[in-house]
């Protein structure tokens, strides 16, 4: 167990470094001076010169890429993320204001991704074949193939402006556990959940399917036991860890669909912060919360791998 | 040969047997004709705007109505088939050449260029969703040409660890074994034997990775990161018609069903093509 996690951490740092590295990389691998990127389009001229000037000195570009690298890393390791051009202010507090939004928003729609998708897959596994079983396939696929961005407006049509039960869109300042703050939660999170409760499904279903032609489920089937604890005590556990194991994934997919679920809902989180810097030509912003999302995807996905070797103990003898 | 031939017709008719499958490639096909089409089928010019005629429902004249610059939805429609399935399928193409290839010498060379390549794949996934994409976007700037790049590079690591896993499994047959002993050179044990082996994966997850390059294309455009927001593109027709929301809610409807339907046929297809290819794993 322990050769394990050390093996998986190695190999999470590195892939984190390579994250960093790429990152880092991005601003230079562009075509043309890396100042050019950084300074807005409307500024131009003698103010433009005098800014590249700047900038080139605060960033260090007049040094080695190698140099320059080690500072971005020491730059990280202290969480200092540099300025954004467009507010002036340092990117790690601009950041952090945004993170609880982006937070309400993931943990919900993960919660409802798996008390929607689990069940689904499991009782499309066992009523197998039948009209029920289509049913929830047919939405299931449904719910891969419906782009975000689309459902997200549909919800606001029909429960915002038709039958306007729910707020459009924005943010309620008042606490997430009341109605008056989870009511700005529920469409948004909706839309997040959706492609996740649809892949869980396929996969909790055809996971199913798998347990249930193991011989111990005949053989708890032959010794007696009834239909409901077969599924639930031995076949239902079992099927969990394929699903536990993509999970991870999972994660990172709703990460990156926050970005565009936040632009749907002008939800203030961090996604948005990062379209505005995106629009706004703030390098430094879009390559902040960059690293920073997927610093949390690689945190992730190394849990969930440490997660399911402790369900599983099969994992660590492979 | 004719061993594969009866193979085909086997998958053909598992396949034809999905009517879910069936409709989607019917589908599929309209779609890829509307495509090819759409300068003979469009009744209106998609780029000709008439202040006077705005947000229109949809009439004899303009039949799926007229958007908030005046211009026929119909015929954005029609021409926005042309960017979706051009976006989607060179994207595709693009990960697929790249990451088959990768994955070629990955598995069939193993050792220290395995390694090098895995972890330069598994950096590549260690971005969630759309952000490598947007990074790229952020950087080369909007345009056709580096949206295809941004969801190609996504792609990449996806079918470069698919086909790795494969040639590893394929490298200890037997008839690998005997090509390579009767002095037959890597590049063509690597084309003539194992990729052709391992056609079938890699056309299943082509298939269901185009509604994924689709979707995303659709949402960097809805973004306002893809194209030019004049151009016919669905998602970027999706993010204009927005604003009028309630009082033309078709300039939403219109584009957004029409991803929507496109990426449904292909996942469908792409399911039936499984079950179909490999009937050992059909539930």
């Amino acid at each position: 167990m322990q050769r394990f996690f050390v093996r998986r951490l190695l190999s999470m740092l590195l892939v984190e470094f390579g994250v960093i590295l790429l990152v880092f990389l991005s601003l230079h691998l562009a075509p043309g001076d890396p100042v050019d990127v950084l300074i807005p389009m409307d500024v131009s001229g003698a103010a433009g010169t005098a800014q590249a000037a700047r900038l080139r000195a605060e960033l260090g570009l007049d040094h080695s890429l190698p140099v320059q690298f080690v500072r971005y890393l020491k730059q990280v390791a202290t969480l200092e993320l540099g300025t954004s051009i467009t507010s002036g202010r340092p990117i790690g507090p601009e950041l952090m204001e945004r993170v609880p939004a982006t937070l309400q928003l993931g943990v919900a729609a993960l919660i409802l991704a798996l008390l929607v998708g689990i069940p689904a897959g499991v009782i499309s596994a066992i009523k197998r074949s039948t009209w029920i079983d289509n049913l929830v396939m047919f939405f299931a696929l449904s719910g891969v193939s419906f782009p975000n961005f689309f459902l997200g407006t549909v919800l606001i049509l029909l429960f915002g402006l038709v039958w306007p039960i729910l707020p459009p869109s924005g943010y309620a300042d008042s606490s997430i556990l009341t109605w008056q703050g989870a009511r700005y939660l529920v469409l948004p999170a909706i839309t997040l959940a959706t492609s996740s409760a649809a892949t869980l499904a396929r996969l909790t279903r055809s996971s199913m399917l798998d347990v249930l032609r193991e011989d111990y489920v005949r053989t708890a089937y032959s010794k007696g036991l009834a239909h409901f604890t077969v599924i639930f005590k031995h076949a239902f556990r079992n099927s969990l860890i394929p699903v536990l194991t993509v999970l991870g994934v999972q994660m990172g997919h709703m990460l990156g669909g926050a970005v565009v679920v936040e632009s749907v809902f002008s939800w203030p989180g961090v996604g948005r912060y990062m379209l505005a810097g995106l629009v706004g030509r703030d390098y430094p912003v879009v390559q902040a919360t960059v690293l920073v999302l997927s610093t949390v995807f690689v945190g992730t996905v190394f849990l969930t791998d440490l997660s399911y070797t402790v369900v599983d103990p099969r994992v660590r003898y492979s | 040969m004719v061993q594969e031939r009866s193979m085909m017709d086997d998958v053909w008719r598992r396949f034809r047997k999905n009517k879910g499958a069936v409709i989607g490639l019917t589908f599929i096909v309209l779609v890829i004709l509307v495509a090819i089409l759409a300068p003979v089928l469009s009744p209106h010019d998609p780029l000709k705007q008439d202040i006077l005629s705005r947000l229109e429902p949809p009439s004899s004249e303009y039949l799926l109505g007229t958007d908030e610059l005046g211009r026929d939805v119909l015929s954005r429609l029609l021409y926005g088939a042309r960017l979706s399935l051009a976006v989607g399928m060179s994207a595709l193409g693009l990960g697929v050449v790249v990451g088959v290839t990768l994955g070629l010498i990955s598995g069939y060379r193993g050792g220290t260029i395995d390694n090098v390549i895995m972890r330069i794949m598994d950096i590549l996934m260690a971005f969630p969703g759309v952000l490598l994409a947007i990074l790229i976007v952020a950087l080369l700037g909007s345009g056709i040409t580096n949206l295809v790049l941004a969801i190609g590079f996504w792609l990449v690591p996806v079918f470069a660890r698919l086909v790795r896993g494969t040639v590893l499994a394929l490298r200890e047959r037997e008839f690998i074994q005997a090509a390579t002993a009767m002095g037959a050179r890597d590049g063509r044990i690597l084309i003539r034997h194992v990729l052709i082996n391992s056609l079938s994966p890699i056309i299943v997850y082509a298939t269901l990775s185009i509604p994924s390059a689709i979707l995303s294309a659709a949402a960097l455009s809805f973004l306002g990161i893809g194209l030019r927001p004049t151009d016919p593109e669905w998602g970027a027709m999706v993010s204009a018609g927005r604003p009028y929301l309630r009082e033309a809610p078709h300039l939403v409807l219109v584009p957004g069903f029409a991803i929507f339907l496109t990426s449904l046929s292909f996942n469908f297809v792409g399911d039936a093509l499984r079950d179909a290819l490999d009937p050992k794993l059909k539930a």
